[in-house]
């Protein structure tokens, strides 16, 4: 047994240089595939991004030449700008604080094993399987004043769901809440999961109560799934696209338009302009680094305690 | 690892017998655990409400969606009552459903493939070779994730342009395939690294190739990985919105989504809901399917996509 495990250890070293290198061609060509899709989709948009916001680029025509700062400061100058940024953080705080807390509430509620409890799980997480396209129009039908099934008590209300600012933006969130709570829950159900038994077992044998068990053992022990959840559910919010795209358009008064969306519109809706969206685009992913680096730090300066 | 057991954790065997709690009898010690120990009848009353409500409100949507497809809503073309109206309207859309339904499917089932073959390879790779610059390449493919996908959409869009892959089905494809990269070619590397090196190391003694070894040995000791791998490939690619949004122009090329989301007009007060309706069924049965299907998959594949924080 040791003989034989001196034999293999050895072995490779005496031909190290001839075979490893043979090993790397190998290596290299099954990771072939992986590389160009690396390279070509991703490593030469990412740098193009940085060209393209820096260089005069309609919609139509290609590159016309060098134009910064102008593409940054025609972005920031743009009427929506700030109102974009400040709706998308809006949102954001919003979706983060009610998914989180309503998936931690879901997890403790839902993590025995019962029948019931399995059945209600996958009830809460089969919205996580529809695509965020079909969730939006599927509760575009669902909030319509003429078709909904709310469409009566609606009319009797006077009340529309996507009629006003607040409305459109509170619906929204609900439809998000409904697609995204159960995906978050799984996260939490698997942190809760990984807390040993022995921690509550003593925390009873001191005569914890369930609160204090909650606030003192759980919820500090929970801390690394949680931060890793508002990642997720931040870097997401920051993104939203699609449910305002469908859901509101923006509206009503163009009071619900998001970053993306801003950017959308700017390349293909209205200026046609390619080196703004490109400037937009720059500056969104300065943030998101930015704010996920910021995340990680926070997040591993907890893990040591 | 289904939904049903996850949660069952070794705490549900080793639960004592409470002394604490006042129930009107010694309860059954599966129901005694930690995290929601509900201990008498007044208690469990909110409990079922609580949660039939919260079964409700989530069931609530579909149950409704598929009910209403079939129903005579107000603003849609079907005046004869309950029936197939509104999928006949869908399957009458523009250049028609079934077109639509086989770009998505072309767009899936290719997305699916490409996903598959680059990270059944890199996987491997990234799990049993030793290379100058894997980890730079393993890193830059992790990096997709750190990068949002809304700000390469605009330099993707005039690179497609520019190698002839504009306006394309493919090139949707390669973007989407681009896109589950880093997902994929790590849970791949992470199956491969869980099979013993022994295997494939005897299958090549016994006279097997590289690539033979990997074939007929390890593939069907990763299979339950690439299941999910390629369940992950298919909804991502079959529920894109943004990618076709951006990168196909002609309306008989868009996929099930976009075509479906064109339904609503670009005018006010011209909206087929019924038909509507009717698309978000066929867009969500095949989830909802896979999803009761693969169930376990699913889980899985959460908890590795969950590592991209």
């Amino acid at each position: 047994m040791s003989s034989n495990a001196i034999k293999t250890r050895t072995a490779p070293v005496r031909r190290r240089s001839a075979q490893q290198r043979a090993e790397g061609w190998r290596g290299w060509l099954f990771a072939a595939p992986t590389a160009v899709i690396v390279v070509v989709l991703f490593v030469v948009p990412l740098l193009l991004v940085f060209q393209m916001s820096a260089s005069d680029w309609p919609l139509l025509g290609g590159n016309q030449g060098l134009n910064v700062p102008e593409n940054f400061t025609d972005a920031v100058a743009n009427r929506f700008f700030w109102n974009a940024v400040g709706f998308t953080l809006l949102y954001t705080v919003i979706t983060t604080v009610i998914l989180l807390g309503l998936a931690l509430g879901l997890a403790l509620l839902v993590q025995e094993s019962t029948r019931w409890k399995g059945f209600l799980r996958t009830a809460i997480l089969i919205p996580s399987a529809l695509g965020l396209a079909s969730a939006s129009l599927l509760f575009y039908v669902l909030y319509s004043p003429i078709a909904g099934p709310f469409a009566g008590l609606m009319n009797d209300l006077g009340f529309t769901f996507l009629g006003t600012p607040e409305g459109a933006l509170w619906s929204t969130v609900f439809l998000i809440v409904w697609r995204y709570a159960g995906f978050y829950m799984l996260l939490m159900l698997v942190g809760l999961q990984a807390i040993p038994d022995e921690v509550y077992e003593a925390a009873r044998i001191d005569g914890a109560s369930r609160w204090q068990t909650f606030r003192s053992v759980t919820v500090p022990l929970l801390k690394p799934t949680i931060a890793m959840t508002m990642v997720l559910c931040i870097t997401g919010s920051l993104l939203a696209f699609e449910q305002f795209y469908i859901l509101t358009k923006g509206g009503p008064d163009n009071s619900t338009i998001t970053v993306v969306q801003l950017i959308y519109s700017v390349a293909f809706q209205g200026p046609n302009n390619l080196g703004v969206a490109a400037a937009l685009s720059v500056i969104v992913l300065a943030a998101l680094v930015i704010i996920n680096i910021a995340q990680i730090r926070v997040f591993n300066d907890k893990e040591p305690k | 690892m289904s939904v049903q057991s996850l949660p069952r954790s070794s705490r549900s065997t080793t639960a004592a017998p409470a002394t604490t709690t006042g129930g009107p009898a010694p309860l059954p010690p599966r129901r005694r655990r930690q995290g929601s120990r509900i201990g008498g009848i007044a208690l469990r009353t909110p409990f079922w409400v609580l949660s039939g409500g919260l079964a409700i409100v989530f069931l609530y949507p579909l149950i409704w969606a598929g009910v209403s497809s079939f129903a005579p809503l107000a603003g849609t073309n079907q005046t004869d009552g309950w029936g197939i109206g509104n999928y006949i309207t869908l399957a009458n859309y523009q250049a028609g459903i079934w077109t639509y339904i086989g770009n998505s499917l072309f767009v899936s089932l290719l997305t699916v493939v490409l996903t598959l073959v680059t990270s059944l390879l890199g996987g491997y790779a990234f799990a049993r070779f030793r290379f100058p610059g894997k980890n730079v390449l393993f890193l830059a493919t992790l990096a997709i994730l750190m990068v949002p996908y809304a700000s390469l959409l605009i330099p993707l869009y005039v690179l497609l342009n520019m190698i002839g892959l504009s306006n394309s089905l493919v090139g949707v494809s390669l973007v989407l395939t681009m896109l589950q990269l880093p997902f994929s070619t790590f849970l791949m590397r992470v199956s491969f690294e869980a099979v013993p090196k022994e295997l494939d190391e005897a299958a090549m003694v016994d006279g097997c190739s590289r690539f033979s070894a990997l074939w007929r040995v390890l593939i069907p000791a990763v299979k339950p990985g690439m299941i999910t791998v390629g369940l992950f490939a298919f909804l991502a690619a079959w529920n894109d919105f943004l990618a076709p949004l951006i990168l196909i122009n002609d309306s008989d090329k868009m996929t099930l989504p976009l075509a479906i989301s064109n339904l609503r007009g670009q005018v006010q007060g011209v909206v087929d809901y019924g038909a509507t309706e009717a698309g978000v069924v066929v867009l969500a049965l095949p989830c909802v399917v896979l999803f009761l299907v693969l169930q376990r998959h699913y889980v899985r594949g959460f908890l590795s996509g969950a590592f991209k924080g």
